[in-house]
């Protein structure tokens, strides 16, 4: 927007307005505000009278005092922050950064470790039971080779009593009773 | 004397899936931090695009040679590096020792950067950025001093991460929270070789193929930034007078010796895994060409974000120059923008001269900001940083950026650890009834208590020593030592038999000029000028002192004594090994041919090297 009568209207109100609040002195005009030297930088002076003391200037401390309490209410009515809208020998207060009570990196790194451990335990236990697995198989494979040895080597093989010519005893081995039942 | 090893097809010896997971595992360990902050930074200072001649030179008669030589070792052999040098000759068992001390220092100080890349990660998902504003100081009138003077990037790096001390010799206390992250980081790299390449083959496939599509996103987000331009063309500007510096080459040789990561152990054990029958002479040749081209790929979206930082930084100096000039003047808004500034300042100078000498500006030049070249950690967490601030979405980025830099760091740490991991399982330190998860835990928790130290607040200082002493002069020796082990002492027709029984075709001339001649020559030079250059002025490091007067510059500092012993020490702990071992074997055969009942071993040393 361009800068012209309206909006130095404007601004005597706002630095009026900031009077009043500082001082909670309702006497502060509007005219009581004075601009000069209104370059095309758009930069300038001003002073601010009391009207009830004689046309005397305020002093600078106080109208200084006064816009810096106010000072988010100026810049908001120009659009503009205090980068922009700067007032000489009035230094903005800084905001503290939001600090939330547990940092957020904590929080992030609670969630990362959560999940490796999750995964180191899932990969332990898969790999302990695999090892459980493959020591039962093995077992279970050796038990299957020590059944077939037996059945072979168990003094004279089977095999060979069927084939040479011999009485079986009826009374103590019946055909499928040959074997001890496990 | 047959050429076919009398090795059994079921040796119980794990394997990999497939081709492809061995080839990205290969890739995965060669590429790592190395061709995206230091490939760009040599580029650029010397001469751009000229520099890719002695780079590309290099890369043809030592890397790719020597890769090969290792490739075929460890497929040949099928152990890791100490079984496979003691196959070649018990003489030489001291290379493979060496390779797997190495691969120790370099996994401890490695994962610690990675901490830091962490600890970086985990700080992105907050708004705004940490790295970004100022801590205020304790009465809240202005910002803390020490940030306020340097920039709030450094001071987060250097104060907030690293919590650095102003002397090496001054510890500090331990940071918890980098703590914190580096048991986290080794935690993740247990996770992954926790049964060595049956996991880190799963784990490879999102490791080394992530870096190249964040790569390609910074890529195109890079290239529509304004400035980007810039920089590329400052980057790949050619000065072949640059050439004529001997430096160039030999930063050109140690580039591509270090980014192959050669003399390591880990391809040895990685192609160990392999079936015997496998094209080793094409993989070698792929995975060089591979990383260097990715080395190329990674500087276009560096430069181009470097290019937009120093563009912004440049207009950011004009603006300021320009606000000056404006309240001086009381001239109206807008009537001095970025393009007539050159023509303002100049009648102005001409027709207030005084006026504008009183108001200091700074010259603003472009060629000067983008002169700023960094490498390393500087450039991540530095530069890069304060450039993912200016872009717009800086979370999204900042997270992208470190998540890519994790997964180039990790890929590269299952090729360390594997070069440790592997010649422990076949020393049989762990009794084979014990599961493997058990050793990689072991050799996890042990590396994270060394690695401790490094959280200290000298940490830093000492993660640079071991860079520049444990990881440079060891592994030009070892690698030395292997070509000429191999091509002088195993003898390079042996060899070459061997290879042509694996690959199916003869071996062609080229590998036969560069494993005899060039390479071990080129190693020989490579590794006089490195030493001589190092000893020509007395080691010194550059300390973060804020009560320096010249601060924020860095203070140039020289090691104390004890500090340059350390460092002495840890280029010639390897180095040692090699002599050491070959003496013990020496004094042991001389004690067994006293012993008359003994049956002298050499018959079997000479059966296991005729293989």
């Amino acid at each position: 927007y361009a800068w012209d009568a309206n909006e130095e209207y404007l601004f005597k109100a706002m630095v009026a307005f900031a009077m009043r609040r500082y001082s909670s002195k309702s006497t502060t005009q509007i005219s009581n505000v004075l601009l000069c030297n209104v370059t095309d930088r758009v930069s300038f002076w001003f002073v601010v009278t009391d009207s009830s003391k004689n046309v005397t200037t305020v002093p600078g401390s106080e109208v200084e005092a006064a816009i810096r309490m106010n000072r988010n209410r100026i810049n908001n009515a120009f659009l503009l922050s205090d980068k922009t809208l700067q007032f000489l020998k009035i230094t903005s207060t800084l905001s503290p950064p939001v600090e939330p009570s547990t940092p957020v990196w904590l929080i992030v790194f609670g969630v990362v470790l959560c999940l490796i451990v999750a995964g180191i335990v899932f990969l332990v236990i898969s790999g302990i039971r695999k090892h459980k697995k493959k020591n039962k198989e093995s077992t279970e494979r050796e038990n299957l080779e020590e059944k077939v040895e037996v059945t072979l080597e168990n003094g004279i093989p089977c095999e060979v009593l069927d084939i040479k010519a011999g009485h079986v005893n009826g009374v103590f081995a019946a055909d499928d009773e040959r074997f001890t039942s496990l | 004397l047959s050429a076919a090893p009398e090795i059994p097809k079921e040796d119980g010896r794990p394997k990999w899936d497939n081709k492809f997971q061995y080839i990205l595992s290969c890739i995965g360990f060669a590429v790592g931090l190395g061709n995206v902050w230091r490939f760009p930074y040599l580029c650029q200072i010397h001469g751009g695009g000229a520099f890719l001649i002695p780079y590309f030179i290099a890369l043809i008669f030592e890397g790719i040679p020597l890769l090969h030589l290792e490739l075929a070792l460890g497929q040949y052999l099928r152990k890791g590096s100490i079984g496979a040098w003691n196959t070649i000759s018990p003489y030489l068992r001291g290379i493979g020792v060496a390779s797997w001390m190495v691969s120790i220092l370099i996994s401890l100080y490695y994962n610690t950067v990675l901490t830091w890349v962490m600890w970086y990660f985990i700080n992105s998902f907050q708004e705004p950025l940490p790295w970004s504003v100022c801590p205020l100081n304790e009465n809240r009138t202005g910002f803390n001093e020490e940030c306020h003077e340097s920039t709030a990037v450094n001071y987060f790096w250097y104060r907030k991460t690293l919590n650095i001390t102003p002397d090496i010799a001054e510890s500090g206390r331990f940071q918890w929270w980098l703590i914190l992250c580096l048991a986290a980081c080794w935690a993740i790299v247990y996770l992954c070789t926790i049964r060595g390449i049956e996991t880190t083959g799963k784990a490879i496939y999102v490791t080394a193929i992530f870096p190249y599509l964040v790569l390609t996103i910074f890529l195109i987000q890079g290239l529509t930034l304004p400035g980007a331009t810039e920089g590329l063309i400052y980057l790949f500007t050619p000065n072949l007078s640059t050439l004529k510096n001997p430096r160039v080459w030999l930063d050109a040789a140690t580039q591509i010796f270090f980014s192959l990561s050669l003399g390591f152990g880990g391809l040895i054990a990685f192609a160990s895994y392999n079936p015997t029958k496998n094209d080793c002479e094409k993989d070698a040749v792929t995975v060089a060409i591979v990383n260097s081209m990715t080395s190329l790929y990674a500087s276009i979206p560096v430069f181009s974000v470097l290019g937009f930082k120093a563009t912004t930084a440049y207009w950011d100096c004009l603006d300021r120059n320009i606000i000056n000039i404006i309240n001086e003047f009381d001239l109206p808004e807008e009537s001095i923008m970025r393009q007539n500034y050159t023509s303002w300042i100049s009648f102005l100078n001409s027709s207030y001269p005084e006026k504008i000498a009183g108001l200091k500006l700074k010259s603003c030049d472009l060629q000067e900001f983008l002169d700023q070249s960094v490498s390393g950690t500087g450039l991540a967490f530095i530069v890069f940083t304060q450039a993912i601030i200016l872009m717009p979405g800086s979370q999204a980025w900042a997270i992208l950026f470190f998540i890519m830099l994790f997964s180039l760091g990790l890929s590269s740490m299952f090729g360390n650890i594997e070069g440790v991991f592997t010649p422990l399982l076949e020393l049989q330190i762990v009794p084979k009834s014990a599961p493997k998860e058990l050793l990689s835990g072991i050799i996890c928790l042990i590396s994270f208590l060394i690695a401790l130290c490094f959280t200290l607040g000298s940490g830093s200082y000492w993660i640079d020593i071991f860079d520049r002493y444990a990881s440079s002069v060891p592994l030009l020796v070892i690698a030395f030592f292997e070509v000429t082990g191999v091509v002088y002492i195993y003898k390079i027709k042996r060899f070459s038999k061997g290879v042509e029984w694996m690959t199916g075709r003869k071996l062609n001339l080229y590998w036969q000029i560069t494993w005899r001649f060039i390479s071990p020559l080129l190693l020989l030079i490579v590794f006089t000028a490195f030493v001589t250059l190092q000893m020509q002025k007395p080691p010194s490091y550059a300390a973060w002192n804020p009560k320096y007067e010249g601060f924020p510059m860095k203070e140039e500092k020289v090691y104390p004594a004890w500090v340059q012993a350390i460092c002495v020490l840890l280029a010639a702990l390897p180095c040692v090994c090699l002599p050491l071992a070959a003496l013990f074997h020496l004094v042991k055969q001389k004690c067994r041919s006293k012993d008359p009942s003994f049956v002298p071993p050499e018959a079997f040393s000479c059966q296991r090297a005729n293989i």
